[in-house]
């Protein structure tokens, strides 16, 4: 069976790589930085299950430390002009966007087909990780196809995705960092806090200030946990069920639904939920690291609104 | 009480400006010590979530293949490929592309696009190229606006898109919540219900989207009426 540990196999081998090719770029004056914060990741993904949990939580430390203090540089391969990717353009044409297809095409491949296969009474893909399986695969797939179809050199990959990697830098590692985070929060209590919080000081007495709360506290909640996942069971243990659905009678699939797209409203609006909204920012190279919550901010606001008249005109509707 | 000082730290540190890696280590490593857990302990417990959400970052495979398409000149094509669609507007592309990744996230389909693989390649150059094919040149606060607004059109797609799939996280979250509180819930009740404010949000998003454009046009320069 084909498991999760092999993509962590195949990233730590690409991580590595980009490390030792980051400390050989003479045209980089941090190269040794790059080449520590890339090769401690690619460690991560090639030993963490060995290094223990003080071990990994130093590796965590050590790579804040690398990346916060003092900046990380932008590597820049040896590659084609402008004038020479407009012209590779021209030549390829339409036949560029065939690796970039094969990609979409292998995940769609891998969840409907793929996950049925049983190989020796053992399915071929782990069931619970067949998304993340079939990426990987057709990340690798896609390679292949560019580098025939296309004729690049053969450290092309490499080296380019080595590019975006630095110019990601170190926002491709937040949203692992505010997941373990997450976990953090979790051991100490913060979110019962919360929600004790928001039931002691805010009289439920009504729908209109029931339904309000709810939804405002899972989009607030959500903003201060980067993710609605962790928002979810304070709220609705605190508010959705004792007063929206017990005291109110509204219908449960109705406020839940509605209350997690509320919390999106607060994913939208905020840094913590990195993946949506830093990582971006980051690979589109905007001067404002905030550019994409700027954008979002006009659509999560009245869109919070509008759930909230919606939960109150469909839970209540018996 | 006391332990929201770590959740404060997380807003301070960002608001300021701090490398959020670093506010991130140090609100974990406040927040447990607060809650009375030994440092050893917070950092061992830190270290062990991070190894457990690796997978998070497994999706950075996608780059060398985006990598080796940009350097043989993937967004150039695509640029080329909507300046000769005339009609293809700023509003048209996005709000196409806001639909296309609310049904397929609607059908379990989040990952065939992204920010990494779809908005970077694709979609940003050729929503520069529809601007640039209405207005005229277009100078860097416009592009990077533009750019924001691709990225922001992806996440609204995928965020009230992915709700209304049945086996998604959240709904299998809100039915296991839901089952150890005494209520049995079917998924597609809970993704049923996800369908109203997916129409709200595809409505707002491309009136905003519409706004945009014309802003777009009227700040653009002079020889765009030609």
């Amino acid at each position: 069976m084909i498991k999760l540990s092999l993509v962590y196999l195949l990233a730590g081998l690409v991580f590595a790589t980009y490390a030792v090719l980051s400390v050989r770029d003479a045209a980089n004056p941090k190269r040794w930085r790059n080449g520590a914060f890339w090769g401690l990741f690619a460690l991560s993904f090639l030993a963490g299950d060995y290094l223990g949990d003080l071990g990994n939580g130093m590796l965590v430390l050590a790579l804040a430390v690398i990346a916060g203090i003092g900046k990380l540089g932008q590597g820049a391969p040896a590659g084609p002009t402008p004038a020479e990717k407009f012209g590779s353009a021209q030549r390829l044409g339409n036949r560029l966007f065939v690796p970039a297809l094969v990609v979409p095409g292998v995940v769609l491949f891998g969840t409907l087909v793929l996950k049925q296969v049983v190989l020796a009474g053992q399915p071929l893909f782990d069931p619970k990780q067949v998304t993340l399986i079939s990426l990987a695969l057709g990340a690798v797939i896609a390679v292949a196809v560019a580098l025939l179809l296309l004729r690049q050199p053969l450290m092309a990959p490499l080296q380019e995705g080595r590019r975006l990697m630095d110019t990601v830098g170190w926002a491709a590692l937040l949203p692992q960092m505010l997941a373990a985070l997450g976990a953090v929060f979790a051991l100490a209590g913060v979110g019962q806090v919360v929600g004790d919080l928001v039931t002691t000081w805010i009289p439920m007495d009504t729908k209109v200030v029931a339904v309000a709360v709810y939804c405002l506290g899972m989009a607030g909640f959500t903003m201060l946990m980067g993710n609605a996942f962790a928002a979810f069971p304070v709220m609705t243990a605190g508010v959705a069920l004792p007063f929206l659905i017990h005291k109110f009678g509204g219908d449960p699939a109705v406020i839940c639904a509605i209350g997690m797209l509320s919390g999106f409203c607060g994913t939208l609006s905020t840094p913590l939920a990195a993946n949506f909204n830093l990582v971006p920012s980051a690979l589109l190279e905007l001067k404002d690291r905030y550019g994409v919550i700027r954008a979002q901010i006009p659509t999560a606001a009245p869109l919070l609104l509008i759930n909230m008249v919606l939960m109150y005109v469909l839970a209540f509707r018996a | 009480m006391l332990i929201l000082l770590g959740v404060a730290l997380v807003v301070a540190g960002f608001a300021i400006g701090l490398n959020p890696l670093l506010v991130v280590v140090a609100s974990a490593l406040v927040t447990g010590m607060l809650a009375g857990h030994p440092l050893v302990e917070v950092l061992s417990a830190f270290g062990k979530a991070f190894n457990q959400n690796r997978y998070v970052s497994a999706v950075w495979l996608i780059l060398p293949v985006i990598g080796v398409l940009e350097r043989a000149g993937l967004q150039e094509r695509a640029r080329a490929l909507i300046s000769g669609f005339r009609a293809l507007t700023l509003p048209r592309l996005l709000i196409g592309y806001l639909l296309f990744r609310q049904l397929t996230s609607a059908l379990g389909l989040t990952s065939i696009a992204g920010h990494a693989q779809t908005v970077r390649p694709l979609v940003a150059p050729m929503a520069e190229a529809a601007a640039e094919a209405q207005g005229g040149p277009l100078d860097e606060p416009t592009r990077e606006r533009i750019r924001a607004f691709t990225a922001a059109t992806d996440n609204v797609g995928l965020l009230f898109g992915e709700d209304i799939f049945l086996a998604i996280g959240s709904i299998l979250l809100m039915v296991g919540f839901l089952a150890q509180s005494g209520i049995v819930m079917e998924p597609l009740h809970l993704s049923l219900w996800a369908i109203p404010t997916a129409i709200a949000a595809f409505l707002l998003h491309s009136a905003r989207l519409i706004l945009f454009g014309r802003n777009i046009a009227r700040t653009a320069p002079s020889e765009a009426g030609q």
